[in-house]
């Protein structure tokens, strides 16, 4: 078992720099999740840790050991592709026991190694079958199995559910998740779902365009976003944003507000607000809820669309004083287009940007 | 939108008209022509009508025996021998012209071999055909592997990111497109015996102690000329098929391969040579084709000769059909050639098939 630390780490092709400095401390043991939108180099920083990809610059250590110009068998890794990568012309026991092959080991121990990874995925009944008999879930098996037949210090991930279904994908989840409880590995993932991310991390990395924007505990994350970005990046539906003004600024908190908002006293929001400054407000769908028309601070507005999800009503509100605002409404709510509507919102529950915080 | 004039059974059929009436005229209809004359004594001009001969044909160009020789003896039955100390035999002819023998009239020897004091001498219905037949599956059995072999070492040399990479393909792919006809001319000049370009080569190579060779009027070379010179003419066209196999084999699963520990010789046994199945079994099977049909540069460069040296089936069927009038003997070998072929592909295709 083995941390992995990324020190300053840097990767251009050509003049195009896509990570830019990128320092993280991964735990012995710990899930790690890479999240962040299409292109912000998730993908490209987990290839660097596998050695698929070099390192301009900057160092990456694996258990205390430099190995930026370490061969990828040599790192001590296994890596599980979105694509699976698993070969097709293969048995699934071949597959599992590739490496053993290139490594020209015994076909007792191939055997042994196989049938044991194989029982830890509950997949023994397939071994003998072909990887274009098995379903998409079955095939990231395989390739989760030739992972643990490796018994590397560190698994990576990339991506390795995006091409499941829906509910194959939950499965999945859960497996990844008892595996890594079962092993205790150090295990990095990279996924652009933010429910694997929640779900399964015990620290999240959130990724913008090559720089990381924070990291953090998932519930970190969620309650307490560092900018914007990740604010709106993590918690579905997204968080809504607001111009605000700040009108007053105290100790116990900072009073904004906006054309479609009466003055309202966020607690416990930091200092770094100035008066008569623009700021964002954030507030998350889930933290508005149906208010008595009277609520002082509540917005109003009229439905503009509705989705049912039976556990929850996603309203879309087109506010009367400009502007629109999603809420998630707690229950299965019959809400009919047009009709007034006036959310209210607990201040506590607000978050507050500054404007050059992006 | 789907006009009219694209959904419309009869325009789709109107518009291959012209393509189906030419590959029928040209190809389907002499196909079965081709049965059909192998069966009678049909020639290209003649005042005689033309007679059904059932196989005649088929058994004056397949027939074949082994006879045995006994040495001549003199009175006391001491074997005979000439000036060598060659036992002397009777000649072949006072068997194969004599009454006693219906069954071997009109066939020559093809060659013979010793057995003990005896001679073995395998005789043919047509010696030529017989010649035709063995060079003909020689170039193919050689052409097909070395071929085929050398098109994936070109194919794994240029699927690689360099810089001025596609010059490398232009070049291994250009003799393709120049014509099998000037390509023949061209190298009988390389292979010349007086003054070539091969023979000054190896001079040059060897400060002048090789010998030069007359390489297309030589028994003894013409044939693997002839196959070099074809190996060399196809192998671009096989080099980009390959390729295009090489490329539908998706990255990751080198990738996959490299994190695992595979070497480059690894990541071929494991991960190429198994992606490029099929691609396999289509490049060995266009090679094999081709090869029976090797006729332009026999054509060109030799005529079938020295000494019937590099007779091929198609040459010959050419040479009886239009050089001899002869369409019955051309249409009987061009369908030995289809059933040949025929065979070898289904053997192939069973030899090569997906095992579940």
């Amino acid at each position: 078992m083995a941390d992995v630390s990324l020190k300053q780490v840097r990767k251009s092709y050509g003049n195009v720099e896509v990570i830019k400095g990128v320092d993280i401390e991964i735990e012995d043991g710990e899930f790690v999740v890479f999240v962040g939108p299409s292109g912000c180099g998730k993908s490209t920083l987990l290839r660097m840790i596998a050695g698929l990809e070099d390192i301009t610059s900057g160092t990456l250590e694996i258990g205390g050991r430099v190995v930026n110009d370490v061969q990828p068998k040599d790192r001590g890794i296994a890596m599980v592709f979105q694509t699976y990568a698993i070969f097709p012309h293969m048995s699934v026991r071949e597959n599992v026991a590739f490496g053993l092959t290139i490594a020209g080991a015994s076909k007792e121990e191939k055997d042994r190694k196989a049938l044991e990874a194989a029982r830890i995925l509950q997949m023994e009944h397939l071994l003998d079958r072909r990887p274009s008999q098995l379903s998409g879930g079955q095939r990231q098996r395989v390739a989760i199995g030739r992972a643990i037949v490796r018994d590397p210090e560190v698994f990576l991930f990339d991506e390795p559910l995006s091409n499941l279904d829906a509910a194959l994908r939950m499965d999945m989840r859960m497996e990844i998740g008892k595996l890594h409880k079962h092993l205790s590995a150090t295990m990095v993932y990279v996924t652009h779902d933010q429910v694997e991310a929640m779900t399964l991390a015990d620290k999240i990395v959130v990724l913008r365009d090559g720089i990381v924007q924070q990291i953090g505990a998932p519930m970190d994350l969620y309650h307490n976003p560092a900018n914007l970005f990740v604010a709106g990046f993590i918690g579905s539906p997204a968080m809504n944003f607001m111009d605000v003004e700040v009108l007053d600024q105290s100790a116990d908190g900072v009073t904004v507000k906006a054309p479609a908002l009466d003055p309202v006293k966020l607690p416990g929001v930091g200092e770094a607000f100035t008066a008569n400054s623009k700021a964002k407000l954030g507030i998350r769908p889930q933290y508005l809820s149906v208010a008595p028309d009277t609520h002082a601070g509540a917005l109003h507005g009229k439905v503009a669309l509705v989705e049912r999800l039976g556990t929850e009503t996603v309203v879309n509100v087109e506010l009367t004083r400009g502007g629109r605002i999603v809420a998630a409404l707690a229950e299965d709510r019959p809400l009919e287009l047009g009709t007034d509507i006036a959310l209210g919102f607990d201040p506590g529950q607000a978050h507050l940007f500054n404007e050059t915080n992006t | 939108m789907a006009s009219k004039l694209t959904t419309s059974n009869r325009t789709g059929w109107l518009f291959a008209l012209p393509a189906v009436g030419l590959i029928a005229l040209f190809i389907i209809v002499p196909f079965f022509l081709a049965f059909g004359f192998s069966l009678t004594n049909q020639r290209l001009i003649s005042p005689n009508p033309t007679e059904y001969v059932g196989f005649e044909n088929y058994e004056s160009l397949l027939g074949l025996a082994v006879i045995t020789l006994e040495p001549e003896r003199d009175d006391g039955g001491n074997i005979l021998r000439d000036e060598e100390g060659q036992p002397e035999y009777p000649r072949v002819r006072t068997i194969t012209r004599s009454d006693d023998y219906p069954q071997y009239r009109g066939m020559r020897e093809w060659f013979r071999w010793q057995s003990g004091d005896n001679a073995r001498v395998v005789i043919a219905g047509d010696v030529i055909f017989m010649k035709a037949l063995v060079n003909t599956l020689t170039f193919v059995f050689v052409v097909a592997p070395v071929q085929g072999g050398l098109a994936l070492c070109l194919a794994l040399l240029i699927n690689q990111k360099l810089r001025g990479i596609n010059v490398f393909r232009t070049v291994f792919f250009m003799p393709v497109v120049v014509s099998i006809v000037v390509v023949s001319l061209l190298w009988r000049f390389i292979y010349d015996g007086n003054d070539g370009l091969l023979n000054n080569i190896l001079q040059g190579l060897t400060f002048g102690l090789f010998e030069p060779v007359d390489w297309l009027g030589n028994t003894d070379t013409a044939l693997g000329s002839i196959i070099a010179m074809s190996i060399w003419q196809a192998v671009g066209f096989h080099m980009v098929i390959w390729l295009s196999g090489l490329q539908t084999i998706s990255p990751t699963l080198y990738e996959a391969a490299e994190i695992e520990g595979a070497s480059k010789w690894q990541a071929f046994r494991y991960v190429t040579w198994p992606g490029l199945r099929n691609t396999a079994v289509l490049v060995l099977i266009v090679i094999t084709m081709q090869s029976f049909a090797v006729f332009a540069q026999v054509d060109v460069m030799t005529n079938g000769g020295p000494l019937d040296s590099t007779q091929t089936l198609v040459f010959q069927a050419v040479e009886r059909g239009y050089g001899k009038q002869d369409i019955s003997g051309g249409s009987t070998i061009s369908v030995i050639l289809f059933l040949v072929v025929l065979a070898i592909s289904l053997l192939q295709r069973y030899l090569t098939r997906e095992k579940a």
